[in-house]
C-alpha cells in the first residue's frame, strides 16, 4: 500500500478548491460592484467591522508557510517550534498599545499617510513608500515562490503553473474587488484554516482520549525527552534577541497589516480588531503546536522527512492519517486558500504605495481626482502581479527562505521607527524620517547579506563578516539613532506645531477620515 | 476653541493617563518575550525540567506567554472601553456645548 496520495491531485482536493475559487470569484464580482471611489478600492468603504477585521487581519499574518512551517518544525524539532511560533505572536500586543488608534486616526490609507502627516509630503511619501514597497516585494517573493512548491508537493502540479494560477486567482481579487473583495477573501481563509487546525486537534486528541499527558508520553517514548526540551534553537542570546526584535516590531511595520486598520470606522473598531486578531493568532499557534507532535507521534518522523526535509507536510500528512482523503484534499485546499489571500493582501499594499504615495503624493503632488487615483490603483495592482508571477518563477529553486526574516527586519527598522517616532516625538523632523527608513533599510539589507544566512549558507562563503543571522538588532536601534541625531540636528518649527494640533485628530478622533 | 481643549486640564489628563498605559503594558510585553528568550538562552535546565508526567516546565511557560500577551492586550481593551472612551466624550461634549 502507498504511504500517501500526497502530491496527486486528488478528487477532493480539487473540489475543495475549485468551490473555494468559485466562492471568492463570486464575492469579487459582488465587490465589483461597490469599488468605485478611492475609499472603496482601499478601504472597503470603512465598512468592516472589528471581528471581521480581526478574522482579516489574522488570515493576512497566518500564511501557509507559518501554519505548515510551525507544524513541520514542532514535529521534527519538538520544543523549538513553539519557541519560534511564540516570536510570531508577540508583535500583536505591540500593535495595540501603539500603532493602531493613532495610525487609523492620524491616516487615510497607507502609513506613510501618518509619516508625511505634519511633515514634508513628498520626500516623506518617497521614503516610506520605498520601506513599504520593499517589505512587500521581499514577502512577496517568498510567499510565490512557497506556493510554488507546496502546491507541486500537494497536487503534483508544474510549479510554474502553479505561479500562474495563483497569480491571476490574486490580481483578479485586487483589480476588480479591492480591499472589499481581498478582506473577504481573508476572512473565509481565516475561517477555514482555523476551522481545518481545530478539527484536525480535534481528531488527534480524539486518539489519545482528550489526554494531553497521552500524546506527550508517546511522543516521547519514541523520540527521547529532548523533544519537550529547548533544543538548539537558542544558542547565541544576542541573536535570539535579534530575530525577537525584528519579529516583535516588524510586525508592527507591516504594510499589508497596518493597511487593515483603515477598513474599519473608527479607532475604537480598529482597537477591537487587534484585540480579536491577537486571539485567533494566539489560537492558532497553539493548535499548530498541538498539530506538530501529533504528526510526531501518529505519522512519524521518518515519513514527514522523507516527504519533505523540512518537515513541511506534517500536517497534511496527519491529516490524511486521521481523516483520510477527504480531510486530506479539504486541507490541501484550505492551504491553498491561504496561499492566495496572503498574496492578495500583499499585492493591494503594495499597489496602494505604489499609487496613493508615489503617484499622487509625489509625482501629482497630492492633486489627482478619485477616478485618476482608482486607474493608477488599478494599473500598479496588474503591474505589481504580474511582477510577482515573474519574480516567482525566476527564484524557483532557489532558497528564499531568510526573505521573509528579511522583509521582517526591514519592516521592523524602516517603517516602524519612522512611523513610531512621527506619532510620538514632537522634534521629529522631515530630515530625521528621511535617515531614520533609508537607515533601517540599507542596514537590514546589507546586513543580512553579510550574515550567516545569505553569506554562507547561499553564497557558500566559510566564514560571515556580520555575525548575527537577523540584523534587527543592529539596524532597528541604527535606525532610531540617526533618526533622533538628524532631527536634533534639523529644527522644525512647523512640524513641532502641528504635533500639537494633531494630538486633537490623533487622542479624540476629531477630523479624522 | 483648539488651544481650548488642548490646555484644558481634561486632556492634559487624558494623554498623560492613556500614554502611561501604553508604556507599561508595552513594558510589560517586552520583559514577558525578552524574558523567556533569555531564559531559553541561559537556563535551558530549569524548562527541561518534568513539570507533569512527560510535559516539561518549558510547555506551559511558552504557551503561557502567548496566552498573556493576549491578556495584555484584552487589559488594554477593556481600560480603553470602560475608561477612556468616557473620557474622550465627556471632552468632545464639553467641546459641542460651547
Amino acid at each position: 500500500m502507498k504511504e500517501t496520495v500526497l502530491g496527486e491531485p486528488t478528487l477532493t482536493g480539487i473540489i475543495f478548491f475549485l468551490l473555494f475559487v468559485s466562492a471568492t470569484l463570486y464575492i469579487t464580482y459582488w465587490a465589483a460592484k461597490r469599488t468605485r471611489t478611492t475609499a472603496e478600492f482601499y478601504a472597503a468603504g470603512r465598512s468592516i467591522t472589528g471581528l471581521q477585521n480581526g478574522l482579516a487581519l489574522a488570515g493576512d499574518y497566518m500564511s501557509a508557510a507559518s501554519f505548515l512551517g510551525i507544524a513541520g518544525l514542532v514535529s521534527l524539532k519538538g520544543y523549538d517550534g513553539l519557541i519560534y511560533a511564540v516570536g510570531w505572536l508577540v508583535g500583536w500586543p505591540i500593535v495595540t498599545f501603539l500603532i493602531a488608534e493613532p495610525l487609523r486616526n492620524l491616516g487615510k490609507y497607507t502609513f506613510a499617510d501618518v509619516v508625511a502627516y505634519r511633515l514634508k509630503q513628498r520626500p516623506i511619501r518617497t521614503a516610506a513608500a520605498t520601506g513599504a514597497l520593499i517589505t512587500v516585494l521581499f514577502y512577496l517573493i517568498a510567499q510565490m515562490v512557497g506556493a510554488g512548491s507546496l502546491i507541486k508537493l500537494m497536487f503534483g502540479l508544474p510549479y510554474e503553473l502553479a505561479i500562474i494560477i495563483v497569480g491571476c486567482l490574486m490580481i483578479a481579487y485586487v483589480l476588480f474587488g479591492g480591499m472589499l473583495a481581498t478582506t473577504w477573501v481573508q476572512i473565509i481563509k481565516a475561517c477555514l484554516l482555523l476551522g481545518g487546525a481545530t478539527i484536525l486537534v480535534f481528531l488527534t486528541l480524539y486518539k489519545f482520549g482528550f489526554n494531553y499527558v497521552a500524546l506527550f508520553s508517546e511522543v516521547t517514548t519514541k523520540y527521547g525527552d529532548k523533544i519537550v526540551q529547548p533544543g538548539g534553537l537558542i544558542k547565541n542570546p544576542i541573536d535570539a534577541i535579534s530575530l525577537g526584535i525584528a519579529l516583535m516590531f516588524g510586525t508592527a511595520g507591516l504594510p499589508h497589516i497596518l493597511m487593515r486598520f483603515y477598513t474599519v470606522p473608527d479607532a475604537k473598531e480598529a482597537r477591537k480588531s487587534v484585540f480579536y486578531a491577537t486571539g485567533f493568532i494566539g489560537y492558532f499557534y497553539i493548535l499548530t503546536f498541538t498539530i506538530g507532535f501529533g504528526a510526531a507521534a501518529l505519522v512519524g518522523h521518518d515519513i514527514i522527512s522523507k516527504i519533505d526535509k523540512g518537515g513541511n507536510m506534517a500536517a497534511p500528512l496527519l491529516a490524511e492519517a486521521l481523516g483520510g482523503e477527504i480531510f486530506l484534499g479539504f486541507l490541501a485546499a484550505v492551504a491553498f486558500a491561504t496561499i492566495l489571500a496572503v498574496v492578495a493582501g500583499l499585492t493591494l499594499a503594495g499597489a496602494s504605495a505604489v499609487s496613493h504615495d508615489m503617484y499622487v503624493g509625489v509625482i501629482k503632488r497630492g492633486k489627482a481626482d478619485e477616478k485618476q487615483e482608482v486607474k493608477a490603483a488599478k494599473i500598479s495592482t496588474l503591474c505589481l502581479g504580474i511582477l510577482a508571477i515573474i519574480l516567482g518563477i525566476i527564484f524557483k529553486g532557489q532558497n528564499v527562505a531568510f526573505m521573509v526574516g528579511l522583509a521582517f527586519a526591514v519592516a521592523a527598522s524602516a517603517n516602524f521607527p519612522a512611523l513610531f517616532m512621527s506619532i510620538f516625538w514632537k522634534k521629529f523632523t522631515t530630515q530625521g524620517a528621511i535617515w531614520s527608513i533609508y537607515t533601517g533599510l540599507l542596514l537590514s539589507v546589507i546586513l543580512i547579506i553579510l550574515s550567516p544566512t545569505v553569506w554562507v549558507d547561499i553564497l557558500k562563503n566559510a566564514q560571515p563578516i556580520f555575525p548575527l543571522k537577523n540584523p534587527g538588532i543592529v539596524s532597528f536601534f541604527g535606525s532610531f539613532i540617526v533618526g533622533i541625531i538628524v532631527s536634533l540636528a534639523t529644527k522644525e518649527k512647523e512640524a513641532e506645531v502641528k504635533f500639537e494640533t494633531e494630538k486633537i485628530r490623533s487622542y479624540l478622533g476629531i477630523g479624522a477620515e | 476653541m483648539k488651544k481650548e481643549i488642548l490646555e484644558s486640564s481634561e486632556f492634559k489628563k487624558l494623554l498623560k493617563s492613556k500614554n502611561s498605559v501604553s508604556l507599561i503594558l508595552t513594558l510589560l510585553e517586552l520583559i514577558l518575550y525578552f524574558g523567556f528568550v533569555l531564559l531559553i538562552a541561559y537556563n535551558k535546565e530549569f524548562l527541561s525540567q518534568k513539570f507533569y508526567g512527560p510535559i516539561t516546565v518549558g510547555i506551559p511557560i511558552g504557551i503561557g506567554v502567548i496566552i498573556l500577551s493576549w491578556v495584555l492586550t484584552g487589559i488594554y481593551i477593556l481600560w480603553s472601553n470602560k475608561i477612556y472612551d468616557e473620557r474622550v466624550s465627556k471632552i468632545k461634549e464639553k467641546l459641542g456645548g460651547e
